[in-house]
C-alpha cells in the first residue's frame, strides 16, 4: 500500500501558529500544493451545512449559525466573520472513506464462455477535507478498525482513506444534541487528523497532528501564535464541552443493557420508530452494508456491488426464510445494543462518539440519551 | 384463485409446443395513464438489449398487437376499473406464466381508486365532467389486479423505474425469483446524501413509509416525498403521522398525505380513515 497518508507526531507538544483570517486561502493553496486537488469545504446546501468542492475561503459559511433538536435541524445567518461557528451537519467524513454504493468487482463472460473477474480499477482522488470536527475524527478511528482489520483489510476504503488530507476545526458551538464530551470523543480533536485549528476572531490557530501536516504549516511560514490567543482558543474548548446538556453514561453499558432485553421500554420506542434507517445512515461509526449482483441485461456480464445497510431494514435481519427482526423494538434494540453494549466486545469501546446526528436526523427525534436514560432508570425490571 | 372461462394449462402448453424457445413477453393496458409502458420504452438501448434476449409479442404502445398470445412473463399495467377488464384479466392470467403488476394503478388501484371511498364510485365524477356520462362504463371500484388473479410479482411506482423492470426481467431470464427491494426511501435518499427536507425544513415527508425504488427523485430536488411507490414493508403511518401533525398539519391535511397515489393500500387506507375521522 502506497502510504499517501501522513505520520502522527507523537511524543512531542505541537508548535502553534497564527494563521491571519485573510490568509486562509493560502492555506488552501498550500494544501493543494501538496497534491490535493480536491478540497472539500463546509458550505450551505440545501438548508444544511455540507462537506462540498470549495475553492475559496469566501465560499465559507461566514456567521452561519444552526439550531438543532431531536427531529430538528435549522440554519440561521448570524453577525460576525466566524465561519466556524456551527455544530456538525447530516454527513462528514463517513461517505468520504465508506462509500454509500460502489463496485466491489465485475465478472463477464469470455469468448470461450468462461467467468473472468475483473477488479474496479477506479483509484480514488486526493482529497483534503476542511473543518473535520473530533467526532467524526474519533468515528473515523472506529471505522478503520473495522474496515482495515488484518488480514483483510478493506481495499476500497484503505484507499480512500490513504488520499484523505484532514483539517480538524476544534469544535466551538456545540448543538443541543451534542454530547461529545460525555462519550470522551470531543470537543477538542486529538487524533487522526493532519492539521488542527482553532477558530478566533481575527484568525486561526494551526497545529500539526502529522509530518504531512508539518509539511503544509512550514509553507506557510507562520508566526507563533501568541500565548493570550491560545489561552482563548483552549477557553473556548473547554466552553464548548461545558455548554453540552446532553450525555451518555461513560461507563460500559453491556450488562446493563443486556441485563434488560425484554424490558417494556423497547415496545414504547417500537410504536414511535419509523424503522427508517436515518439514524444508522447519519451515524459516522455505522458500518453494516449489503451486497448484491447486478447482472446487464444481455446476461454477459454482472457488477458486484456494495451499499450503505440497517439494522433497521428487514432484509438485514434475513435469514434462511424468516426475519429475525420482523418488529421494529428488536430492530432498535439490536441497534442499541450493538452500538452501546456488544461494541465493546468488537472494537473495546463504546460505537456511540456523541455527534448527536441520529437525534437531529431521526424524522420523529428520537433520542438516544434519553432512551438510553429511560431503559436504565427503570431498574433491571424484566415486566 | 381459479379463472373462468380460461384454461391456462391450454396456454402453457401453447408455450411449451413453439419452435423458437426465445421467452415471450407481452404488456397489458388497463385502466392507467401509460407512464408505466412508457417508463418501458423510455428504456432505450436496453430495450434493444431486451429485444435480443426475448421476443415481444403483445405491447400496443410500442406496435407489436397479439392480445390473446400465450407468454412467459406478462406485464400489467393498470387497475381493474370497468366490466370488461375485470373479464379480460382473467385471460391475461391463463395466457401467462408469470405475471407481473407494473406500478402504482396495477398493484394498489393507483389514482383512480379514489371513487373506492364514495358510495356511489366514480358516477358523482363523471356525471360532473362529462356531457352525456351514460357512455362510460365503470366499476365503482378501481382495484389491483391481485385483488383478481393471482400475481407473481409486484413491481411498485408511479411510474416504475426501468432499472427495476429491467431487473426483474433479468432475474427471470436466469431461472431465478426476482427480488425487490421494499425498504424505506429514506435508505436510499441517505445514500444519496440529499439533505433531509422532513428534518432541515420541516416538510411532511412520506419517505420514512415509502417503498425504495424511484432512486430518491424528489428529496433530490428539495421537495417532500408523495409515496408514489406506496408502502414499505413495516411501514409505521401512525408515528409518521403524529408527526405531521406535530409540523402543524391540520388533521385533515394529515389524512390527504395518504390519500393519493396509492389510497387503496391497506396501510395508507388505514391511516387516511384514522385521520379523516379526526378532522
Amino acid at each position: 500500500m502506497d502510504s499517501h497518508r501522513g505520520l502522527p507526531l507523537i511524543g512531542m507538544e505541537p508548535s502553534a501558529f497564527f494563521l491571519p483570517r485573510e490568509s486562509l486561502d493560502a492555506l488552501f493553496d498550500a494544501i493543494r500544493g501538496q497534491g490535493y486537488a480536491r478540497v472539500l469545504g463546509p458550505m450551505e446546501r440545501n438548508g444544511a451545512i455540507t462537506y462540498t468542492a470549495i475553492t475559496a475561503a469566501s465560499e465559507l459559511p461566514r456567521g452561519l449559525r444552526d439550531r438543532q433538536g431531536p427531529g430538528h435541524y435549522r440554519l440561521e445567518p448570524g453577525s460576525g466573520e466566524r465561519c466556524f461557528s456551527w455544530a456538525n451537519g447530516p454527513q462528514a467524513l463517513k461517505p468520504l472513506t465508506f462509500a454509500p454504493r460502489e463496485t466491489l468487482w465485475r465478472c463477464a463472460l469470455d469468448d470461450s464462455g468462461r467467468l473472468t473477474f475483473l477488479d474496479t480499477d477506479a483509484v480514488p482522488e486526493r482529497t483534503a477535507v476542511i473543518g473535520v470536527r473530533a467526532c467524526d475524527l474519533a468515528a473515523m478511528r472506529i471505522q478503520e478498525q473495522h474496515f482495515l482489520k488484518p488480514p483483510h483489510p478493506d481495499a476500497h476504503f484503505a484507499a480512500r482513506r490513504e488520499r484523505l488530507f484532514l483539517v480538524a476545526v476544534h469544535c466551538s458551538h456545540p448543538a443541543d444534541t451534542c454530547f461529545c464530551a460525555s462519550t470522551g470523543d470531543g470537543p477538542r480533536a486529538e487524533t487522526g487528523h493532519d492539521l488542527a485549528m482553532s477558530e478566533l476572531d481575527y484568525g486561526f490557530i494551526l497545529t500539526a497532528g502529522t509530518d504531512r501536516g508539518q509539511a503544509v504549516l512550514a509553507e506557510l511560514r507562520l508566526a507563533p501564535a501568541a500565548p493570550d490567543d491560545r489561552a482563548q482558543a483552549d477557553a473556548e474548548i473547554e466552553k464548548a464541552a461545558r455548554a453540552q446538556t446532553r450525555g451518555l453514561p461513560s461507563r460500559d453499558l453491556k450488562e446493563a443493557l443486556y441485563a434488560r432485553l425484554e424490558h417494556p421500554h423497547w415496545d414504547q420506542v417500537g410504536r414511535r420508530c419509523l424503522s427508517c434507517g436515518n439514524c444508522t445512515a447519519v451515524c459516522p461509526t455505522c458500518f453494516c452494508h449489503a451486497e448484491m449482483d447486478e447482472p446487464a441485461l444481455a446476461g454477459d456480464s454482472s457488477e458486484h456491488l456494495r451499499q450503505w445497510d440497517s439494522c433497521f431494514t428487514a432484509v438485514h435481519s434475513y435469514m434462511g426464510h424468516f426475519l429475525v427482526r420482523e418488529e421494529t423494538r428488536l430492530r432498535y434494540r439490536q441497534w442499541l445494543t450493538h452500538k452501546l453494549a456488544s461494541w465493546h466486545e468488537q472494537y473495546g469501546r463504546s460505537g456511540c462518539v456523541g455527534c448527536g446526528r441520529c437525534i437531529a436526523w431521526c424524522p420523529v427525534g428520537i433520542d438516544i440519551t434519553a432512551e438510553v436514560s429511560a431503559l436504565l432508570e427503570s431498574g433491571d425490571a424484566q415486566s | 384463485m381459479p379463472v373462468q372461462g380460461y384454461n391456462q394449462t391450454d396456454a402453457l402448453e401453447r408455450l411449451n409446443e413453439r419452435e423458437n424457445s426465445r421467452p415471450r413477453i407481452a404488456v397489458h393496458k388497463f385502466s392507467s395513464c401509460d407512464g408505466c409502458q412508457l417508463a418501458f420504452i423510455n428504456a432505450g438501448e436496453a430495450l434493444l438489449d431486451l429485444a435480443q434476449q426475448v421476443d415481444i409479442v403483445h405491447f400496443a404502445e410500442a406496435g407489436p398487437m397479439d392480445p390473446e398470445a400465450a407468454v412467459d412473463i406478462a406485464f400489467v399495467e393498470g387497475s381493474i376499473s370497468t366490466p370488461d377488464e375485470a373479464l379480460r384479466i382473467g385471460q391475461v392470467r391463463a395466457n401467462s406464466r408469470f405475471l407481473v403488476s407494473l406500478g402504482a394503478c396495477a398493484t394498489s388501484g393507483g389514482l383512480q381508486a379514489l371513487r373506492n371511498f364514495n358510495a356511489d364510485g366514480a358516477r358523482g365524477w363523471t356525471s360532473a365532467t362529462y356531457a352525456q356520462p351514460e357512455f362510460i362504463d365503470s366499476l365503482d371500484t378501481a382495484t389491483p389486479v391481485a385483488e383478481h388473479v393471482r400475481v407473481d410479482l409486484e413491481l411498485w411506482g408511479c411510474p416504475v423505474n426501468a432499472r427495476q423492470v429491467f431487473q426483474a426481467i433479468r432475474q427471470l431470464l436466469f431461472g431465478v425469483a426476482p427480488v425487490v427491494d421494499r425498504d424505506k426511501l429514506c435508505v436510499e435518499c441517505k445514500r444519496q446524501q440529499h439533505v433531509c427536507v422532513l428534518v432541515a425544513k420541516g416538510e411532511p415527508c412520506m419517505g420514512p413509509v415509502t417503498h425504495t425504488g424511484c432512486g430518491a427523485l424528489c428529496p433530490a430536488f428539495g421537495r417532500d416525498c408523495y409515496a408514489c411507490f406506496g408502502p414499505a414493508e413495516n411501514p409505521n403511518t401512525a408515528a409518521l403521522a403524529r408527526r405531521f401533525e406535530g409540523l402543524g398539519l391540520l388533521p385533515e391535511a394529515v389524512a390527504r398525505r395518504f390519500h393519493f397515489i396509492n389510497s387503496h393500500a391497506p396501510a395508507f387506507r388505514t391511516e387516511w380513515l384514522a385521520w379523516k375521522e379526526r378532522s
